[in-house]
């Protein structure tokens, strides 16, 4: 029995801002819970001698000279904006403070 | 003259230099096949309507004596999870409807830059999520073989669309199979690149250390010429390899020839035995081997005891990448917005989340937040990357012993439309042979490798390589590519079934 | 809490010991931003910039986009990492804090997490008195900022009630170095100070090693403050709460201040202080709660697939190391040395920003004395009169040549006023003005006798008193001698003539 419960599966809708209904915790607790014994076998060789690989091929000091470029017009940032004031993008209330 | 349709780029590249045809005759004429059997496949989201006068400009360009690049005014069919300014982008989600992007994808800049002619944006599995392209939100795309399976994914639609002659080539995208798996259950040829051979910039990112773009197409040839044109560094992704790769067109002219199958080592993986595939692609896989074998290849048994976790670590690192990539899809500066009456902007993201996505992509943002989480990251995705070390530790000791790896790239021939829908953990297991490269970031291709006795639907061969040796599969895959075809008589798409009616 | 109810502050230090905790954000002024080469809108020529002119694909999240690293931000991380007595990691990445919110386009902050660029390092603070404190760095680390929101609707721009907010992502991505001290004990009734004065030098070291225009009005520099207390003779922390944001030196002073008061009566009368973030009210002077610390905070930090680790080569920390100033602390100690200040001298100089004026004054001739009554006064005065920068208003080798002007007698004080007046309204240089307006001292005693003769002749009354022995008297015929005179002679060769004639 893995550790996916409902409450958990709840939570992590309000983690990842996805409002989920009854009907799909229920669906993707069964799921999960599936899934996650699938691959939870990954840890049995993951031993501490072995190093992590966050990237396939290891490079380092990639950089961009200082110099400007790239930039949108306001058109263009503002272009499929939901809603605008016509140079700010407009949101509803914000709840919950600044991070 | 052949049908202008049934034409590879490299044919029609040549017809057009010689000005034997124009770019306006062979877009159009491929604009008018997509009217008549596209709605039957579904294999485009967006026809573009700018194609006519993007070819003209190239027709006048050459009329005018301008120097051309060598695939100038040959069209091309584009994955939807490339961003263009000039056709909406969705990457095949209803939260990206309509969405218009401000800049090009590089590849698509360099594909415009070549006098490539895009065609349109091709269908896709939601995010690039799924072997099946059943996850997209505009309806499924069906496989040119037989309506009524799947044409793999989440590439489904450029595969198809160049099955069903809708395209000459397609830009694809490859996370854990996306290119090859669709090649193999259509026919067709596609090559995952090495990792950061070419740009990702403008692609719409799934799981950023594991996406890859490359070239789809029907001859080896094809994908070498599209790849020489897309590859190469870009300030704009750091990931990027800056090197000078060599051509890629010029591999596979030379593998053609036949020359270097004498003394080819090829691997074939001891861990991915026989009674694991459908007995039509094993055995469409050993006739292959055969064949190369005859001509001097010589077939080396190796092991690579770390594959039997590449699944698991990839449904680990794909969703938890996937969970923060896709973050950016809230409501406030582009794509749906829900309204939530009386609601917070926290409100109006949840629900415009829980409306736009579909149940693949919200299962594996889910699935890749808990990964990530306090508490479970050491055990799940710290492993995961692990695992990674692990594979890519196999895949040196193998290529110690080996030039090439090969495998069938898939279990089994195009499945049933609605068969593994629902049943996500037998539609992971789809991409078993095809997740390890891109856990490892190694190059790999899918040469069609004939039709599968028990069912009659085609398969494919994928053969892998070192990190940056991409020349390699060219070389090899031009090589069995020129064998079977020559045994075939004719390129193995000449046997699918004409495709009447379904216009679009 | 409202003040009233706070305990007074010695009381507080009598029962408890305040340890304190300090997150400096510092945006650098390179050209382009952090990841994209949008131009940095923390750059003075970009400051004014209309909303979402500066701002790439990756600074709104748009799909496809990608981050890209600038050199240079690179370069003035390790600047300000050596700076603060650090050591520079030979490998260092970024990471993804993944959170929702309207001014993070991607809805996660690319930052370093596990392996900052510079970490263990150590800035020496001076309080002012002679004392000073050795504060210990944990790590500074490069990360992008957020883009800004406004309120609308609600009271006076806050959160709380506004029905709608306006986002504009200009300052999405501009590089910052967050800088995050050690717990820093022992400080004791002097915390609130020292919290001031460590930002202080923060701000000294960004601005001498040029890495950003540290400007706190425009939040160039921002701090966080961690306070808890811990009883008397007991060795755990406490709990500690982080007021975010306190964005003026003397707010931070304030803040910690009020923190120490406040958790000390919750602490006294047996309660416990709630891990949180607090907002502090400059209008008011408290601080109130802001969120609690929960598994909402689980930021699932982790590499940044996108970006490749950071390694500098020994040859460029060696360069960069080279390349930097005295430390701040150790100039000033070399400065009040050299010139012989007071403490409280050097303060002032110090607080009104005005070191590298005076030092330049200094240097281009000027007794260190003079140089610094000029900054720290007329100067000063006309500045803030004129809501103007000191320095924006005279070069210092201007102003050493009109106290050279003083010095050889062509000026009095109060005609050099004048000078420095006409200097400022950019009239010239002090010679120029001086001959401009004809404002050199009359040194010809034949015209000053003869002003003294008729100022004598026209007050008869004073020049019986003089004469009287009342020299004092003296003073009513100075006054008019320079009116005649226009201020243009010296009062003490005036007064010298007057009782020669008298
Ligand atoms: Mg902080
Ligand atoms: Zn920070």
């Amino acid at each position: 029995m893995s550790e996916i419960t409902p409450e958990l599966v709840r939570h992590l809708g309000v983690l990842a801002r996805i409002q989920l209904e009854d009907e799909e915790v229920t669906r993707l607790t069964g799921e999960l819970d599936a899934i996650v014994e699938n691959i939870a076998k990954v840890s049995r060789v993951a031993s501490d001698d072995v190093p992590a690989t966050s990237h396939p091929i290891p490079m380092q000091n990639v950089f961009r000279p200082d110099e400007v470029g790239d930039m949108l017009t306001t058109d263009q940032a503002l272009q499929n904006a939901p809603d605008s004031d016509g140079d700010r993008f407009r949101v509803t209330a914000i709840l919950g403070e600044e991070q | 003259m052949t049908d202008i349709i049934r034409m590879t780029a490299a044919e029609l590249a040549a017809k057009l230099t010689e000005g034997e045809i124009s770019s306006v005759e062979a877009t159009q004429a491929h604009l008018d096949r997509i009217s008549a059997v596209d709605g039957a496949v579904n294999a485009y989201l967006h026809v573009n309507d700018a194609a006519v006068d993007a070819a003209r400009a190239i027709d006048e360009r050459r009329a005018a004596g301008e120097p051309l690049p060598e695939l100038a005014g040959v069209p091309l069919a584009i994955k939807d999870v490339l961003v263009t300014t000039d056709m909406p982008s969705t990457s095949g989600s209803k939260i990206l409807e309509g969405f218009m992007s401000p800049y090009d994808a590089t590849v698509v800049a360099r594909a415009r830059a070549a006098g490539l002619v895009p065609l349109g944006k091709t269908n896709m599995d939601e995010f690039a999520m799924g072997s099946s392209t059943e996850h997209s939100a505009y309806g499924p795309t069906r496989n040119p073989w037989d309506l009524d399976r799947i044409p793999g994914g989440s590439g489904g639609g450029s595969a198809a669309a160049v099955a069903a002659f809708e395209a000459p080539f397609a830009l694809g995208s490859d996370t854990g199979g996306s290119i090859r798996q669709p090649a193999h259950v259509t026919g067709t040829v596609g090559i995952k690149p090495t990792y950061g051979a070419v740009s990702r910039y403008g692609s719409i990112a799934l799981a950023s250390s594991l996406d890859q773009v490359g070239p789809v197409s029907r001859t080896v040839l094809d994908s070498a010429l599209l790849q020489d044109v897309i590859a190469g560094h870009d300030v704009h992704d750091a990931t990027s390899i800056q090197r000078d790769w060599p051509s890629m067109a010029a591999a596979a002219r030379e593998g053609a020839t036949g020359a270097g199958l004498k003394g080819l080592r090829i691997g074939i993986v001891k861990e991915l035995p026989d009674s694991g595939f459908q007995h039509g692609v094993a055995d469409s896989f050993h006739q292959s081997l055969a064949k190369l074998e005859a001509q001097g290849a010589e077939i080396v048994e190796i092991s690579a005891p770390h594959f039997e976790y590449a699944v698991a670590a990839y449904y680990l690192i794909l969703p938890a990448e996937a969970s923060s990539n896709l973050a950016k899809f809230d409501s406030v500066r582009f794509g749906m917005r829900v309204e939530v009456p009386g609601g917070t902007v926290e409100d109006v993201m949840s629900a415009t989340r829980d409306a736009g996505f579909g149940p693949e992509v919200k299962r594996r943002i889910i699935l890749g937040t808990y990964a990530l989480s306090a508490g479970y990251y050491d055990a799940y995705y710290g492993s995961a990357q692990k695992v990674r070390t692990l594979i890519q530790r196999d895949f040196a000791a193998a290529f110690a012993e080996v030039d090439v790896i090969a495998t069938p790239t898939a279990p089994t021939t195009a499945f049933k439309l609605g068969e593994k829908i629902d049943d996500p953990l037998a539609m992971y297991l789809n991409d078993l042979t095809t997740i390890p490269a891109n856990l490892a970031g190694i190059p790999g291709i899918s040469v069609p490798s004939g039709l599968s006795e028990d069912d009659g639907l085609p398969v494919g061969v994928q053969f892998l390589a070192p990190a940056h040796e991409d020349a390699r599969l060219y070389r090899v895959g031009a090589a069995l590519e020129h064998l079977l075809v020559d045994e075939w008589g004719g390129p193995l798409l000449d046997r699918a079934p004409a495709l009447n009616g379904g216009a679009r | 809490m409202a003040r009233a109810e706070l305990m007074d502050f010695d009381e507080a230090l009598e029962k408890f010991e305040p340890v304190i905790g300090l997150e400096v954000h510092i945006e650098l002024n390179t050209k382009t931003k952090m990841f994209s080469a949008a131009a940095n809108p923390a750059n003075t020529e970009n400051h004014d910039a209309e909303p979402n002119t500066l701002v790439a694909p990756v600074d709104m999240g748009l799909p496809g986009s990608m981050p890209a690293v600038n050199a240079e931000a690179i370069r003035k991380s390790i600047t300000l990492g050596l700076a603060l007595g650090c050591s520079i990691a030979p490998s260092s990445r970024f990471a993804r804090k993944n959170y929702f919110y309207p001014d993070l386009g991607k809805n996660y902050q690319i930052s370093q997490y596990d392996e900052p660029i510079a970490f263990e390092g150590s800035v020496e603070v001076d309080l002012g008195d002679g004392e000073t404190v050795v504060v210990p760095i944990e790590r500074a680390h490069m990360e992008e900022d957020a883009g800004k929101l406004t309120h609308m609707g609600g009271a006076a721009g806050r959160i709380q009630g506004a029905s709608s907010s306006l986002v504009d992502y200009n300052r999405a991505g501009v590089p910052l170095v967050e800088i995050v001290t050690h717990p820093i004990f022992g400080a004791e009734h002097r915390a609130p100070e020292l919290a001031k004065a460590y930002l202080a030098t923060i701000r000294d070291i960004a601005i001498a090693t040029g890495i950003s225009e540290a400007r706190m009005e425009r939040g160039n520099v921002r701090c966080d403050a961690n306070v808890s207390l811990r009883p008397r003779g007991t060795e755990k922390l406490g709990t500690r709460t982080e007021t975010k944001n306190v964005n003026s030196m003397r707010s931070v002073e304030r803040a910690v201040r009020y923190e120490i008061q406040r958790q000390a009566v919750i602490l006294a009368s047996g309660g416990t202080i709630t891990q949180e973030t607090r907002h502090w009210h400059e209008d008011t002077g408290e601080t109130s709660p802001g969120r609690p610390k929960s598994d909402a905070d689980d930021y699932r930090y982790f590499p940044e697939p996108d970006l490749l680790p950071v390694a500098p080569s020994e040859e460029l920390i060696e360069e960069l190391r080279a390349a930097l100033p005295e430390a701040p602390a150790v100039r000033r100690r070399r400065l009040k040395a050299e010139w012989d200040f007071t403490d409280l001298e050097l303060q002032d100089v110090v607080n009104g920003g005005l070191l590298n004026e005076v030092e330049a004054t200094v240097a281009a001739g000027a007794a260190p004395q003079t140089a610094r009554k000029w900054w720290t006064g007329e100067i000063t005065r006309v500045a803030n009169a004129q809501e103007r920068e000191p320095a924006a208003l005279v070069a210092p080798e201007q102003v050493a040549s009109l106290q050279k002007l003083i010095d050889d007698g062509t000026l009095t004080d109060k005609l050099a006023r004048q000078v420095l007046e006409g200097v400022i309204a950019g009239e010239g240089t002090p010679q120029e003005v001086v001959d401009a307006r004809g404002l050199a001292v009359v040194s010809d005693d034949g015209a000053l006798i003869a002003a003294i003769d008729d100022a004598l002749a026209a007050q008869p009354d004073v020049l019986e008193k003089i004469r009287g022995g009342k020299v004092q008297a003296a003073g009513a015929i100075i006054g008019a001698v320079m009116k005649a005179m226009k201020g243009q002679a010296d009062a003490a060769r005036v007064r010298e003539l007057i009782l020669e004639r008298a």
